[in-house]
């Protein structure tokens, strides 16, 4: 039987998500994927085109609030909890090709 | 001892804040190591907000309507300065610059936070296994699991470690383990209780809400956190709620409906023990004067394969944001990508990564109608069904859990079977109504069964009070 997700398209979810899966990997995520896949296949069968999609439980409306400016968090606190900081910045490793 | 008796005597001086404080902290340290309900427990800091509201009394301060209540919290809500890790590697050791909305409202209020609980990482699971710190364990037997995500905060309460405690329910991640651990665990309409610093899992089903040992706690402290929040741009701009009052009006003349396709023959893999009680709380009902009938919600049996597109697709996106970068810890590699890919690959468990991976798909060209669209038409056809079965009935009820608590590892091999513990309880979150588990006594197995009350949105009232009534049955919260 054909699997609903192949290994080829794991992989390739995989790396748009970012993750590196090991050959082993690639293979369990791939069966338990299809299971899931496999179950949702009863949704094929409704015909839905009449209905609208919800995406949220109520209508929402666009909320604003009035442009007052509050508190706001300090660099420091936001920047104690960063992995790597210089200058009071994100410091992050190079991004443009160069070796 | 109930949290209401706790304000009654701190506020009049009978007890201190300090000494039922100490208590709980004692029981933990009796316990804890074999529950593993926390991931932190912060003894000094709850010790010392209880000193603060002593002093308060002997000012002759107002108090707070949980004036000296410890209470434990979920570790995916936000606590400023104090560790908050979602039970994922991924965020171990970071500490928020700020206080989730209900941390604010509980500080207001009296409460005392008495630490952080255990979860499925990022609440993603229903049996608290799929910690990066380890399982927590059911304290009604340790070697079947609380359910979960919000597994530790359930167990937490059923243990003693704490009166009250805060979940989170995306799927039924407060209700499911309410129900294994034997407590009352309550879902709140979709908006009642502000999201803000609540860590994203799926935004349009994540709502925080309260476990506690009586319905009357859990109505007091679901009264304390809800009401509008302008930080959360999905919360309903109402007052919060009030119930306590209304508690013991009684359900006479209550119509209620029994989801058929939820229970009994309709639930497929129910357990014997569970479908019997759902009978004898159709009689309490009956004999407290209400008209019980079968209720249809055909759309229903869908919902889980509605879910397991929806909140994987959700998740791919908010999960997105850990890379390493900003905050948490990084795994450093020679670019930017492989970082972020280095950080994600060692910071995400397994079942993460199945969400996150499905949601990418869900979403991704050529699949995005079949999949995320179609599930999307789907939650609408189960809340039109929901909408007519209220034309006819107040209130729905269905087991909460189609079993009682599992022996750990039982699942952890095939993902499917785990999700299908969420069943009953999916269908409120996609509908954004609120529901209620409600523990209604035993199995043969002496593992706690939890009946679900759902209600039709913004009808908390009148779910609490028929969770009043099936509560004074069952001999659980003894007045």
């Amino acid at each position: 039987m054909v699997q609903r997700i192949s290994r080829e398209e794991v992989a390739h979810v995989a790396r748009l998500a970012q993750l590196a899966l090991s050959e082993d990997e690639l293979d369990a995520f791939t069966s338990q994927l299809a299971a899931v896949l496999d179950h949702a296949a009863d949704l094929e069968a409704l015909n839905v085109d009449d209905v609208e999609p919800s995406t949220h439980p109520f209508p929402l409306k666009n909320v604003l609030r009035i442009d007052d400016p509050g508190e706001v968090f300090a660099i420091e606190e936001v920047i104690e909890v960063a992995p790597e900081v210089e200058e009071g910045q994100f410091r992050v490793p190079r991004i443009l090709g160069e070796s | 001892m109930k949290a209401t008796e706790i304000v009654e005597k701190v506020s009049s001086g009978e007890v201190s804040a300090r000494s039922i404080a100490e208590n709980y902290i004692e029981t933990i340290n009796e316990s804890e190591s074999d529950v593993n309900a926390f991931n932190l427990v912060t003894a000094e800091q709850a010790l010392m907000d209880a000193d603060e509201i002593d002093s308060k009394i002997a000012s002759g301060e107002t108090l707070g309507p949980l004036a000296g209540v410890p209470i434990s919290i979920k570790d995916n809500l936000c606590t400023r300065g104090v560790e908050t890790t979602c039970s994922s590697k991924i965020l171990e050791g970071w500490k928020p610059p700020y206080n989730a909305t209900v941390i604010e409202k509980l500080k207001e209020a009296g409460a005392i936070i008495i630490g952080k609980t255990n979860l499925d990482e990022f609440a993603m699971g229903s049996s608290t296994e799929n910690s990066a710190f380890g399982p927590t364990r059911n304290p009604h037997n340790l070697e079947l699991v609380p359910g979960g995500s919000s597994g530790g905060s359930a167990a937490a309460v059923a243990a003693g470690f704490s009166p009250l405690a805060l979940g989170s329910d995306t799927g039924g991640s407060i209700r499911q383990p309410a129900a294994l651990c034997g407590v009352v665990g309550v879902k709140p309409t979709y908006g009642r209780v502000s999201r803000y610093g609540l860590v994203a899992f799926a935004s349009s089903l994540d709502q925080v809400g309260p476990f506690a040992n009586t319905v009357s706690d859990a109505a007091l402290t679901l009264e304390v956190i809800s009401g509008h929040d302008p930080r959360d741009s999905t919360s309903i701009p109402e007052k919060p709620l009030e119930i306590s009052g209304f508690l013991n009006q009684g359900i006479e003349g209550m119509r209620i409906g029994v989801i058929e396709e939820l229970s009994g023959k309709g639930l497929e893999g129910i357990s014997p023990d569970v479908s019997s009680k759902v009978e004898e709380a159709i009689k309490v009902f009956s004999n407290a004067g209400a008209t019980v009938e079968s209720a249809s919600v055909p759309a229903s049996i869908y919902g889980l394969s509605a879910y397991y597109v929806i909140a994987p697709a959700e998740a791919s996106s908010n999960l997105a944001r850990y890379d390493g970068i900003r905050f948490g810890p990084r795994v450093e590699a020679s670019t930017t990508a492989e970082t972020m890919t280095a950080t994600r690959t060692k910071g995400f468990g397994d079942e993460v990564k199945r969400r996150i991976m499905l949601g990418t798909y869900a979403l991704s060209a050529g699949y995005y109608d079949a999949y995320y669209g179609k599930s999307q038409r789907v939650r609408t056809l189960i809340m039109n069904d929901f909408a007519k079965a209220y034309e006819k009935f107040d209130i729905l009820i269905s087991p909460t859990a189609p079993t009682t608590a599992f022996p750990l590892g039982d699942k952890t091999a095939d993902p499917m079977q785990m999700y299908l513990q969420d069943v009953c309880t999916i269908p409120s979150n996609l509908a954004g109504h609120p529901a209620m588990s409600v523990p209604f006594g035993f199995g043969e197995d002496g593992m706690p069964i939890g009946i679900q009350i759902l209600a039709p949105a913004m009808a908390e009232r009148e779910m609490f009070q028929a969770a009043k009534v099936l509560e004074s049955e069952s001999g659980n919260g003894i007045e």
